[in-house]
């Protein structure tokens, strides 16, 4: 008989950030109210949820970069990047983030997704030449055109890596889709899955990108 | 061999640095609430492996009640001013990227030559780690090379990234926190769960209904684990293995391969995902915190249908 209650705990997560509340203390009190109703004691619980945190702290490490992201925006190089796509007579916020996307699903796809990201290249580098080229075709950016301009920023980061590194085969996610498919007794090498990413990846690139270029449009119109 | 470890020891230190200067930042109201949050991110970067399970698990609520409390906030260390920051970016030129792009250049270039070239056979790195042992000495020859080139006072470093780290705050620990969470969830049974609820979705006899409730099942369920990872073992066992590939024979390789990807469409729409969804709107210092989501739904949904369609068409052919 399957146990259900053990479902509540997503219903916490689920209310808890619905109404707004700290997701650090939403995800603590899901995760020991679930570790209760699955039966287990207390003392249990806060060490199998300190295990799992020691044992992901690999998470932490791309933190590492923030003083070299920050010394550089103290010598300007946000100013800079704005600079130059200001002195590029063609670009726009729509090109140059499809062209971003273009170079994330590509060096995903040969196994260098750890060579880009949101503190890397995202924060330092594309946003402020996103904002730098929407207020070349628009004017003026108001707060919530700018918030728009800097979320598609991050949202072409994430669309670009997600639909890029299943095309390399020796990613984690690859690796573990071979190991489920082996115990039922379905061997496949990894390259033999990772062809099929391609047609996903190509079509993530289709709809994004066409995004880009409304988002341009959409810019375009001087207010 | 250089192991994780390293790393761990490298980013503990840092935030290490990072809690004692919050400690006697005088201009925080809530500087030795900072100290605590970052100092037992440094204890549990450097000590994690000696403190025991119940260390780990009593270390995680401190952060949680810190951050769940209101007792971290934003600092304002020393940095540059707006003007001051144009006029070092018209005097330095582009020469400025240079140290940006060292780091992604370490990582690539590194990556790349100990995979590809006779260097990786010594076997004096981790495997599978040796990307991020490239990102670290990127980020340690980057340094280097702005200190011997525009000399900054010799807590510049430290103090900026404490900038930084604090403008995210309690996010930047968030996708740890989660990761964990999904941990107790699976350890709870939530999979099995979850699997019982959508087979009782399927219709019977219909090929395309039943990938369409796999692609469906996989982004709702990564939806709440915040990871396709998650999800994915527990759709391959309810519907997956049993139906696509068992009873209808449709190719494991494309139902495996496109089901992942299904799930991933599912990351774009979930504040679970921290890491990609939550942390960069707290990095690029968004008013709405799901803002990034906001933007990927419309990308998410589409991309979800052809996901849906490729499954169908290319796994029965």
């Amino acid at each position: 008989m399957i146990d259900y209650w053990p479902l509540i705990g997503i219903l916490l997560v689920v209310l808890g950030f619905a109404l707004k509340f700290n997701p650090m203390l939403v995800v603590t009190v899901s995760a020991i109210a679930t570790g209760l109703i699955a039966g287990m004691g207390p003392v249990e619980v806060v060490s199998t949820f300190g295990k799992a945190f020691n044992d992901n702290r690999i998470i932490a490490i791309v933190w590492i970069v923030l003083p070299v992201i920050g010394l550089l925006e103290r010598f300007g190089l946000q100013q800079r990047a704005a600079a130059v796509i200001r002195a590029m007579k063609n670009a726009t916020t729509g090109r140059l983030l499809v062209l971003y996307l273009v170079y994330r699903q590509l060096t995903a796809a040969i196994g260098l997704h750890s060579t880009a990201g949101h503190p890397q290249t995202v924060r330092p580098l594309v946003a402020p030449m996103a904002l730098a080229a929407a207020e070349k075709q628009h004017g003026a950016l108001d707060e919530d055109t700018a918030e728009t301009v800097k979320a598609f920023s991050a949202a072409t980061d994430n669309v670009g890596l997600f639909f890029g590194e299943d095309i390399f085969f020796a990613i984690g996610s690859i690796v573990l889709i071979q190991q489920i498919l082996s115990t039922y007794g379905y061997e496949l090498a990894p390259l033999q899955l990772a062809v099929w990413a391609i047609p996903s990846a190509i079509a993530a690139f289709l709809i994004h990108g066409a995004r880009l270029l409304l988002l341009d449009r959409r810019l375009g119109r001087r207010p | 061999m250089i192991t994780l470890h390293w790393l761990y020891a490298l980013a503990g230190a840092m935030f290490a640095a990072f809690a004692i200067l919050s400690a006697f930042d005088a201009s925080n109201r809530k500087r030795l609430g900072n100290a605590a949050f970052w100092g037992l991110m440094a204890v549990s970067l450097l000590a994690g492996d000696w403190i025991g399970d119940l260390g780990n698990g009593l270390l995680v609520l401190g952060l949680a009640a810190l951050a769940g409390f209101g007792f971290i906030g934003r600092s304002h260390p020393p940095t540059t001013d707006d003007s001051e920051r144009a006029a070092w970016s018209g005097r330095l030129g582009n020469k400025l990227f240079l140290p940006a792009l060292i780091i992604p250049a370490t990582a690539l270039i590194g990556t790349l030559a100990y995979n590809y070239t006779p260097l990786g056979q010594a076997g004096w790195i981790e495997p599978k780690r040796e990307t991020y042992v490239f990102l670290g000495l990127g980020v340690l020859l980057a340094l280097a090379t702005i200190f011997a080139w525009l000399r900054p006072p010799a807590l510049a470093p430290l103090q900026e990234g404490r900038r930084l780290i604090d403008a995210i705050g309690w996010a930047a620990v968030l996708p740890q926190m989660l990761a964990s969470l999904g941990v107790l969830f699976a350890a709870a049974g939530i999979g099995d769960a979850i699997g019982a609820l959508t087979r009782m979705a399927i219709p019977e006899g219909s090929v395309f209904l039943t990938v369409a409730v796999f692609g469906i099942g996989m982004a709702l369920f990564t939806m709440i684990m915040g990871n396709a990872f998650a999800a994915f073992p527990v759709m391959a066992a309810a519907i997956g293995v049993p139906l696509l590939i068992g009873q209808y024979h449709g190719d494991p390789a494309v139902v495996g391969a496109i089901g992942m990807l299904a799930g991933f469409c599912g990351t774009l729409m979930t504040p679970m995902a921290a890491n990609f969804n939550l942390v960069p709107a707290a990095l690029l210092e968004l008013k709405d915190q799901y803002g990034v989501i906001r933007a990927q739904v419309a990308t998410a949904l589409p991309l979800l249908a052809v996901n849906i369609l490729l499954i169908y068409l290319l796994a029965f052919r």
